[in-house]
């Protein structure tokens, strides 16, 4: 088995990851651990490399390394928005990471495998490939999570991350050899092909569907495998909960895509009507658990939660635009997720706040810090659904896929939530451009915070306004 | 072809394993009813070398030990990667031995940056 050029270059973006990894990791010895910001620049240059390594790949469409690697629209579009979540990441976790005194380089080459874990599961074409990347992706997130190591929640956090995605990785790695022993295959081309020459199931197949689907429920977070999410959401490092909330759900969904909306598609009759309840109790759950929050963290964590359901609608409609459409979603649900972390974080260390993330220390803000308050306005616009940003279109296309495909209750399941969640998005505008500020209202306003917010609020009313160039480029190699 | 392959061989597994289970169930089940049952104080507390027990085992030792079995485990690893490249290196080629050098290169940055936050440092 050799490999040839095209294959290396196929893979160039997670290459240039693991190099910047190593590097990374050398230049924070030899920083001797008194300052971080060197090994912060070598993984943001590595992440805006591999970004653009990444991009170069656009409109190639095929298969790499002997079929273990799908080079398809999936795999270009979801590389170059991880690379982009990774550097915004990157660039504005040293003023947290300085407030909350965590002083460990660690931080960024943990960021670099956990973005190389998830580059490798949405471009995986086999279940065990898939199954390392996620395990690359989850043991950096282990270590991130707990990284406030003298903050007993943040160790809380870790400890439940770890015990449930062991779990989790544990029912996963038994569908998947449950899978190989009916298939007799790991790739997902051999799974289709199998299923369509045999679409009944037997007691194997059942089981091995099962615990797949019981793995992904884990690891996307949603109704009856959610509960973790919100405690970890909450006691992680905040960059670390914005980053965990965006990428990596958003790579579970792909390779959710890839192998129940492709590769199990044949026996779909037998798991729509369960995803399609599990959808709407995740939609419900999420978003009536919001309303009552007083804490903007466990508020976003459910909202996260809400959004699953949401994605999952466009799974259960499961032809070629309805994935184009959960694809198109997932990535605007990233740009609105991590900008509304982002917002939170700088909202969470303004002067005279126990930094506990209250709703109150919203009050007044929109009008003393006008770019904080717009681009948190832009956030939270696309998180209900609004015109013209990202999430609107995003939730139109789902919903309307959902609805030519004939799952009309699903549709208007999803917009009864949506309307539901407006309510709470609504509390943090209202919050801070309708109450009066109360006491001081300076916040530290470092630059990569700025950058962060200019380029997420930009980028989600741009591709709201011109999405035809991101939802062409959501195509998934089927068989 | 697969199929019946696979089905062959999971028959022959489950017999396997319903074979062994028999004869360990059969053999623990024996000793259970058969055996004699004679316990006493003595008898019953932990077996620690013959010594008597000085405390529980329950207690906290160095984070030191886990770090060195960690090192260990990776290093363990590696030998067993290492031994099949070994055997069929000739078969390899270059591809072979540039593949193995670049994970051998890996590795060692790993223990560089092991040594050099002073893991195996013991004061």
């Amino acid at each position: 088995m050799s490999y040839s050029l095209t294959d290396i270059f196929g893979v160039l973006p997670e290459l240039i990851l693991v190099v910047t990894a190593i590097t990374a990791i050398l230049v924070d010895v030899a920083s001797k651990g008194k300052d971080s910001s060197a090994t912060m620049l070598v993984t943001a240059v590595g992440f805006i490399v591999s970004g653009i390594a990444a991009i170069s790949g656009v409109g190639t469409i095929g298969v790499l390394m002997n079929g273990a690697v799908f080079q398809d629209g999936f795999t270009t579009a979801f590389r170059a928005i991880f690379c982009l979540i990774g550097f915004l990441t990157a660039i504005f976790s040293p003023a947290y990471l300085h407030f909350r005194n965590i002083r460990l380089g660690e931080y960024y080459p943990l960021l670099t495998m956990s973005v190389l874990g998830m580059m490798v599961m949405v471009g995986a074409a086999n279940l065990l490939l898939f199954f390392i990347g996620l395990e690359t992706m989850s043991i950096s997130l282990y270590i991130l999570v707990s990284l406030n190591r003298t903050n007993s929640k943040s160790i809380e956090a870790g400890m439940k991350y770890l015990v449930m995605g062991a779990f989790s990785s544990a029912f996963m790695l038994y569908g998947i050899a449950l899978m190989f022993a009916v298939v007799g295959s790991i790739n997902y081309n051999d799974i289709t092909n199998y299923f369509l020459a045999d679409p009944t199931l037997g007691p194997l197949t059942i089981a091995a569907v099962a615990l797949l689907l019981t793995g992904f429920s884990f690891k996307i977070a949603v109704v009856p495998f959610q509960f973790w999410s919100v405690d970890v959401y909450e006691g992680a490092p905040a960059t670390v909960t914005a980053f965990m909330s965006t990428g990596p759900k958003a790579a579970a969904f792909v390779v959710f895509i890839r192998v129940f909306g492709i590769a199990l598609h044949p026996v779909a009759s037998h798991w729509t009507l369960l995803l399609s309840w599990i959808a709407i109790l995740t939609m419900v759950f999420g978003n009536v658990a919001a309303l009552r929050q007083t804490n903007i963290k466990r508020m976003l964590a459910y909202s996260s939660i809400a959004h699953a359901g949401y994605l999952l609608v466009g799974i259960v409609a499961g032809n070629h635009a309805a994935f184009a459409a959960t694809g198109y979603y997932l990535a605007a649900y990233a740009l609105m997720n991590l900008g509304a972390f982002a917002a939170v974080i700088i909202v969470n260390q303004r002067h005279g706040t126990d930094g506990s993330y209250r709703f109150d220390a919203l009050k007044g803000l929109g009008f003393a810090h006008p770019l904080l308050g717009i681009s948190l306005t832009i956030f939270m616009l696309s998180l209900i659904g609004l015109p013209p940003t990202a999430g609107f279109l995003g939730k139109l296309y789902v919903f309307s896929a959902a609805i030519e495909t004939g799952h009309i209750v699903l549709a208007v399941a999803g917009l009864l939530n949506s309307i539901i969640a407006t309510y709470y998005y609504l509390r943090v505008i209202v919050l801070m451009y309708m109450a009066k500020p109360e006491g001081d209202t300076t916040i530290p306003r470092p630059l990569p915070y700025a950058i962060t917010l200019i380029v997420l609020s930009v980028l989600i009313l741009l591709i709201g306004v011109f999405p035809e160039p991101v939802i062409s480029l959501m195509i998934a190699v089927a068989p | 072809m697969i199929e019946s392959i696979l089905d062959n061989n999971l028959i022959t597994f489950l017999i396997l394993l319903v074979s062994v289970g028999a004869l360990v169930g059969l053999f623990i089940g024996l000793s259970v009813f058969l055996g004699p049952k004679r316990t006493s104080k003595v008898k019953d507390s932990p077996f620690e070398c013959g010594w008597i027990v000085t405390t529980d085992a329950w207690r906290p030792f160095p984070i030191k030990y886990y770090l060195v079995a960690i090192l260990f485990i990776i290093f363990d690893v590696e030998v067993a990667f290492l031994y099949p490249w070994a055997v069929s290196f000739g078969n390899l080629g270059m591809a072979g031995f540039i593949s193995m050098m670049v994970f051998l290169a890996i590795l060692f940055v790993g223990l560089y940056y092991a040594i050099k936050k002073r893991v195996l440092d013991w004061r």
